[in-house]
């Protein structure tokens, strides 16, 4: 089939895709941001977050679990899908404890980008305020689940890349949790590493190195010098990993 | 573990092992093992899980999210009498809340709460399939039917005295099948073997010609030709295929299947066995629900008599090679898992988080290899065609719902119970038949399903009209429809798995919206925060669940707006931080409570 075939339209935007690739892999490839949080190009699509939610051919489905197909029709940066992503947003804000000013990811952090590149201005809805223990137990590394938004990607990281096994989301609905394989559920009795993939992969502040507190100065931090969309689209033209 | 003796005669070291060495320490069999152990342990504790994850050889992880998981699994004691009152809307219209309150009561505990001697706790769970015949409960698993306050006082009295739920009365544990309309299936007498040799006869290839003819359609929800899904899992190319009978039965107001496993089980295996010997599968498995606990014995019962039979087991009915085996796992209480690949996951032992789908189950479902999921009555329905042929099939029913369908009606009705009808049958007819008393609304399949007004009742039970997996709630006159909203949407809270963002937090979200119009503190606002939240969560959530979670709230803000607006405060918007809640505290400490201690008078609405 010759290259024409293998191309789809974002909207209106033509895009190319190889026979496999997903609808998020493709338009990162081309320069196109879609929002996302548990997409990480390292690892098997996983599509619980919702932040890549378009529509395809008149369906709402999510980007990144979505094989790209010839000719297909895709919707993605317009004003209500923007307020869907913004809702979704909101709801991963008052689901945990967000204080972003003493936040050490402050800046660094893919939720607090999001949240600023879709002009997300407030959190909307009365907070849940849960209950969620700091882990401070292990020497290189604090497991603030406080700001836990179960992309599972440290699970994801520590089982396929790592061989470990280290976290796992347990609960249902609300009550849903990062769990650490140990018999005292404490990160320090793991066998978790500050080498581990599962170390650098959170995209918010729940797994945090220790002793690196503010090393860059806020304001001077990735998503302060340009936008998560710039960031990443700017990284697909470079090849580079994010 | 501690040497204590046990029920089943062993000291619990040798209990633990006979349990795991039953289950080969499969760690695919970790929902079953972990039942067992706290049917033996009461609950699993720190040390339980650890010992368990040592001897399955897996990460403790694995054990601990799969035991936080189910409702029914606990990981601190629950008291030796674990109550739990089904908390469906029907029970609710027939009393069930002061029931439970009444309970609360008298053993001084909050919801919840283990009474400090540990003898007993008292909470609410999702609906237990006894619409018909509630209020109902569960102690330990077990149901208890009919309700009264003197059937109360009774329980109370009896955990006081801590006889074993065992030596209750057997009255309390009576499940009524209830049939009140007996069509093409329940009117028919099974006969072992019979569908069976004719679908050997007709050989693999004829088997889904005929189911193709018959157009059948699963009765599980979502209407998949049941002949198509059985070909595609037949032509994937796989070291095994499997069956699986979904009896998970969770859709509120839904019991229809809880009485065709207790009075038609021969009839579901034997539909099971035709699909096997079809799609060659030499497993399946029935998932049954914990609350239907108790329908064990008799499955396992009439496995047994299968077996003697030669319908199961190894060269069947004389086939060379045709092999097959059927294992029952239960559930654990989550209503998720009904959904077929969610099913699945806690088929291996694992959460009952839904799979991104595709691929579907026919081509990667169960060890990630062809599996046929099937809902009972569809099974039942397979059995029907092998023995009437696919072409008479065909005729019954309209044509692109043949057959019939049963439903399950409970609710504002003289006679609730099982109705069977050829699909196609009126709304306004089974509420005849059912002598529904001033009918204002009808839900109907299910929580997730569609509300009917009075001017809809004319419509028709099928596919192309009203789909339906069988719930049938009536709301006679005076009925709140508000209040079944508030009930179903805090059923979703509960249920969600919590796998994508907009069902996790939404539903929650959407429920505590509804709180705060019931308590009489909403205003248009909120009508139009869960206009959008119902939107989205809709639209973005990874399965049915989410998807389906706010239809009965669109439904009856369209249809009955005035159960929502006799509630709204005519401002428009009410903070949900309430700064008077807040001064209550000082309120207290000073005695005061006249109007300049308050800053707005609350509304009381009369329930
Ligand atoms: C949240 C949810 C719950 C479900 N619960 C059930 C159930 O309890 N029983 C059932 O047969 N199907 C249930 N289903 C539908 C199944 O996913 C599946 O479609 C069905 O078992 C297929 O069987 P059928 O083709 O015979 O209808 C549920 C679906 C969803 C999304
Ligand atoms: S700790 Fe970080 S990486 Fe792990 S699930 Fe939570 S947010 Fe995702
Ligand atoms: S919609 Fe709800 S139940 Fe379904 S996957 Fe998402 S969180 Fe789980
Ligand atoms: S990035 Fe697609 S669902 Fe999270």
């Amino acid at each position: 089939m010759s290259d024409i075939e293998y191309s789809f339209t974002i909207d209106g935007q033509q895009v190319r895709f190889t026979p496999g690739e997903t609808i998020l892999q493709a338009a990162l490839k081309a320069g196109i941001f879609i929002p996302h949080l548990c997409f990480h190009p390292e690892f098997r699509p996983h599509g619980s977050c919702k932040l890549c939610t378009v529509v395809v051919n008149g369906r709402t489905t999510a980007a990144c679990t979505t094989r790209a197909m010839p000719g297909q029709d895709v919707y993605s940066d317009k004003p209500e899908l923007n307020s869907h992503r913004r809702l979704l947003l909101q709801m991963l804000f008052v689901e945990g404890n967000h204080f972003c000013p003493g936040c050490e990811k402050s800046g660094n952090c893919q939720l607090q980008a999001l949240a600023y590149d879709l002009e997300m201005l407030n959190p909307h809805f009365a907070h849940f305020f849960p209950k969620r223990p700091v882990d401070a137990s292990h020497p290189d590394a604090v497991l603030d689940l406080n700001r836990c938004i179960m992309c599972e990607l440290c699970v994801r990281a520590s089982r396929d890349v790592d061989g470990k096994n280290v976290f796992a989301l347990a609960g249902r609905g609300l009550d849903s949790h990062l769990v650490v394989d140990s018999k005292s559920g404490k990160l320090g009795d793991s066998t978790f590493a500050a080498t581990d993939k599962a170390a650098s992969v959170c995209p918010v502040g729940a797994i945090l190195p220790k002793g690196k507190g503010f090393a860059v100065p806020i304001g001077e931090r990735v998503y302060d010098k340009e936008s998560i969309r710039e960031k990443v689209v700017g990284l697909a033209d470079t090849g580079a990993e994010p | 573990m501690s040497q204590s003796v046990g029920d089943d005669g062993l000291p619990l070291d040798q209990a633990v092992e006979s349990i795991l060495l039953r289950h080969q320490r499969d760690p695919a069999c970790l929902v079953q093992i972990l039942r067992e152990l706290q049917d033996r342990l009461d609950y699993i504790s720190p040390r339980t899980v650890q010992q368990l994850a040592a001897k399955l050889e897996i990460p403790i992880t694995r054990v601990k999210s799969t035991l936080a998981f189910y409702s029914f699994l606990y990981d601190e004691p629950r008291g030796r009498y674990r109550i739990l009152f089904s908390d469906n809307i029907t029970d609710r219209m027939l009393g069930s809340m002061a029931l439970y309150r009444h309970m609360l009561n008298r053993l001084k505990l909050e919801p919840g709460e283990v009474s400090a001697d540990g003898l007993v706790s008292v909470a609410l769970t999702s609906c237990t399939g006894m619409c018909d015949q509630g209020p109902a409960l569960l102690v330990n698993n077990r149901a208890v039917t009919r309700l009264t306050p003197e059937r109360i006082d009774e329980i109370i009295g009896l955990i006081r005295a801590q006889v074993p739920v065992s030596a209750w009365p057997a009255a309390y544990f009576k499940v009524e099948d209830n049939i009140r309309r007996a069509d093409l299936l329940l009117n028919t007498e099974w006969v072992p073997g019979a569908a069976l040799q004719t679908a050997i006869e007709r050989g693999p290839h004829g088997v889904l010609a005929e189911l193709k003819q018959s157009n059948l359609r699963g009765r599980g929800g979502a209407g998949f030709t049941t002949g198509i899904k059985w070909e595609a899992a037949r032509k994937t190319p796989a070291e095994a295929r499997w069956v699986v009978c979904n009896a998970d039965e969770g859709e509120p107001g839904t019991f229809k299947d809880r009485v065709l496993l207790q009075s038609y089980a021969g009839s579901i295996f034997e539909g099971m066995i035709i699909a096997a010997y079809t799609i060659g599968a030499k497993r399946g498995f029935l998932y049954l629900r914990g609350e239907y606990t108790y329908l064990l014995p008799s499955l396992e019962a009439t496995l047994a008599d299968l077996r003697r039979r030669n319908l199961l087991g190894e060269d069947i009915c004389g086939v060379e090679g045709f092999d097959f085996e059927i294992d029952v796992h239960v559930g654990a209480g989550a209503y998720v898992c009904g959904e077929e690949t969610a099913l699945i996951e806690s088929l291996e032992g694992k959460p009952g988080r839904p799979r991104i789908r595709p691929p579907f189950p026919v081509s990667r479902g169960y060890r990630d290899q062809p599996t046929v999921v099937n809902n009972v009555e569809t099974l039942c329905k397979v059995v029907e065609v092998m023995l009437r042929g696919g072409a008479w099939y065909k005729g019954q029913g309209t044509r692109q719902s043949t057959g019939t369908k049963i439903l399950s009606v409970s609710g504002d009705v003289e006679r609730p119970g099982l109705y069977e009808y050829p699909f196609g049958v009126r709304v306004a007819q089974v509420l005849e038949d059912a002598g529904a008393i001033e009918p204002r609304a009808v839900q109907i399949s299910g929580a997730s399903g569609t509300c009917l007004t009075r001017r809809e009742f004319g419509r028709r039970i099928a596919f192309e009209d009203v789909p339906t997996a069988g719930s049938f709630m009536v709301f006679g006159k005076g009925r709140d429809l508000f209040e079944m909203a508030q009930n179903f949407a805090h059923f979703f809270a509960h249920e969600s798995c919590g796998f994508c963002t907009p069902c996790r937090v939404g539903t929650s979200l959407v429920a505590s919206i509804l709180d705060k119009i019931g308590d009489g503190h909403g205003t248009e606002y909120e009508m139009n925060e869960l206009a959008f939240l119902s939107q989205v969560i809709r639209s973005a959530s990874q399965c049915g669940l989410g998807q389906a979670s706010c239809n009965a709230l669109t439904d009856t803000i369209q249809k009955f707006r005035g159960d929502y607006e006799r509630r709204l405060r005519p401002i428009d918007f009410e903070p949900a931080f309430d700064l008077d809640a807040a001064l209550g505290k000082a309120r207290a400490i000073t005695g005061r409570d006249d109007s300049g201690a308050r800053l707005s008078t609350r509304v009381d609405i009369d329930q």
